[in-house]
């Protein structure tokens, strides 16, 4: 009976997710350049790309699309903008600039809402956070400047492979639950990066970490490309907090969400000084991702995630490849 | 015997409280504004079939063709239904910033030093990047 409800979900979630990619390949097949004004028309014919379709329809179907892109991301286990870049850049008429300006809000409107929640339930901890978040987010200004100044198709060739090591990253990951760490190193200790919850079933979990210094260091990568492609850095954090510096896998997953917070609100203000937030687009975003992230949550429960994990993987393989192709200029 | 603390401390719940009102009165203003900008009630700066025709193309062409600031200049034209929305874009972008004031002296106040100056250089990281001090030309 379960596996029937089961079973339901996936065919409703499914095909929600069918039916948008299918609205937005058509909506974008339907481009034309034939519309606009002179000197936006000969642009236009240089980037290939017009629609024909009334204002309002783009916000629509980008509300939708983001909705069920939510739902996902939340059911795979992925932050909304490491969905959201790849796919709105390939399905949607915006350029790049903008589609990343609006990634980082997604990112991070996602984060500052679960960032309560998280931080009261000492599943992120501030005092793990706030020396990373340091880092992270001085080395996002510098990677959004780099992503900002470089060509678009060096951007897109970066973007595809940045989003195909992702993808190969969560297929091959293998986080660990609670990380053994015997003894904490001397720059763990000094600052003090340890604490301790307390499980569902009463049991408390105390944790500490140890490579603190090299996990320090690898956010300097992670900072930069959060910046440079507008993903937010879920899929880099866990992996480094988890496996490198050894917090529990709740925390890392924890102080990670809450991390973005920090980390994409320094990347995403040059974005905004820099113009790259259309409204239009960008609040429909924000918007359609968080209300699909709430339901994703109600239907964890009834999902499969293991399915759907494969699924995205699929998902950021192709997206990867089509952007790669798009900056390769096939 | 020894029983770790669980709870979070009281400088983490301070920073959850003020994110919390923030995080959704900001989601609040945004829907707010939006409905007023897409309704018509209030004029855009940028027409919405100019935005639609415009957007495939890079910021700075963007930018140009529409006449539109960079920087903070947004903040002039907040009469104008477009420029509204920034209110609550930079409201959640502003809201981490006042999130750490109170843990920058919460930390004073226990003499935990190291961790207030990283606090502090964190405000100061964010503040340069809201401000637009830094602008080199997009692509």
């Amino acid at each position: 009976m379960k596996l029937n409800a089961n079973a339901k979900w996936m065919r409703i979630l499914g095909g929600a997710g069918l039916a948008v990619l299918l609205l937005a390949t058509l909506a974008w097949a339907s481009n034309e350049a034939g519309i606009a004004g002179e000197a936006a028309k000969q642009m236009a014919e240089a980037t290939g790309t017009f629609s024909s379709l009334p204002w309002w329809a783009w916000p629509a179907i980008l509300l939708v699309f983001c909705f069920v892109l939510g739902i996902i991301a939340v059911l795979a286990g992925v932050g909304g903008g490491v969905l959201f870049v790849p796919l709105v850049s390939g399905f949607f008429p915006f350029h790049l600039d903008f589609v990343r300006g609006a990634g980082l809000l997604v990112a991070l409107a996602g984060a500052l809402a679960a960032g309560p929640g998280l931080l009261k339930r000492n599943l992120a901890s501030l005092r793990l956070a706030l020396p990373v978040a340091l880092i992270a987010s001085s080395c996002a200004i510098v990677g959004a400047f780099l992503g900002l100044a470089l060509p678009g198709n060096v951007v897109q060739i970066c973007l595809g492979g940045t989003i195909m090591g992702i993808a190969i990253l969560l297929l091959t990951s293998k986080n660990t639950a609670r990380p053994v760490v015997t003894k904490q190193d001397a720059l763990g200790l000094a600052l003090g990066i340890q604490g301790a919850y307390m499980e569902a079933n009463g049991e408390i979990v105390e944790w500490k970490t140890h490579r603190t210094l090299p996990g320090l260091l690898l956010f300097i990568v992670i900072g930069i490309m959060a910046g440079m492609f507008g993903l937010g850095a879920g899929w880099a954090n866990v992996p480094v907090l988890n496996l490198l510096m050894g917090a529990p896998l709740k925390v890392a997953v924890g102080t990670s969400k809450f991390l973005l917070s920090i980390t994409d609100t320094s990347a995403a203000w040059v974005y905004l000084n820099q113009g790259c937030v259309i409204p239009l687009m960008a609040i429909p975003s924000i918007i359609g991702l968080m209300m699909g992230s709430f339901v994703g949550v109600r239907l964890l429960a009834k999902a499969k995630p293991a399915f759907i994990r494969y699924m995205v993987i699929g998902v950021l393989l192709f997206a990867g490849g089509k952007a790669l192709a798009k900056g390769l200029g096939f | 015997m020894h029983r770790p603390e669980t709870n979070a401390p009281a400088e983490q719940i301070t920073y959850a409280n003020i994110l919390f009102y923030g995080c959704w009165g900001g989601l609040a203003l945004m829907i707010l504004t939006y409905m007023l900008y897409v309704t018509g009630i209030m004029e855009p700066y940028v027409s919405m079939e100019l935005v639609t025709r415009f957007w495939s193309l890079p910021v700075h062409n963007y930018l140009a063709e529409n006449n539109v600031p960079t920087g903070w200049g947004w903040a002039r034209l907040l009469g104008k239904g477009d420029f509204l929305n920034f209110t609550g874009i930079a409201l959640l972008g502003g809201l981490t910033i006042v999130c750490y004031i109170p843990v920058i002296f919460a930390y004073f106040k226990k003499k935990d030093i190291p961790y207030a100056i990283i606090a502090f250089l964190e405000v100061l990281v964010l503040c340069f990047a809201a401000s637009g001090i830094v602008g080199g030309g997009a692509h």
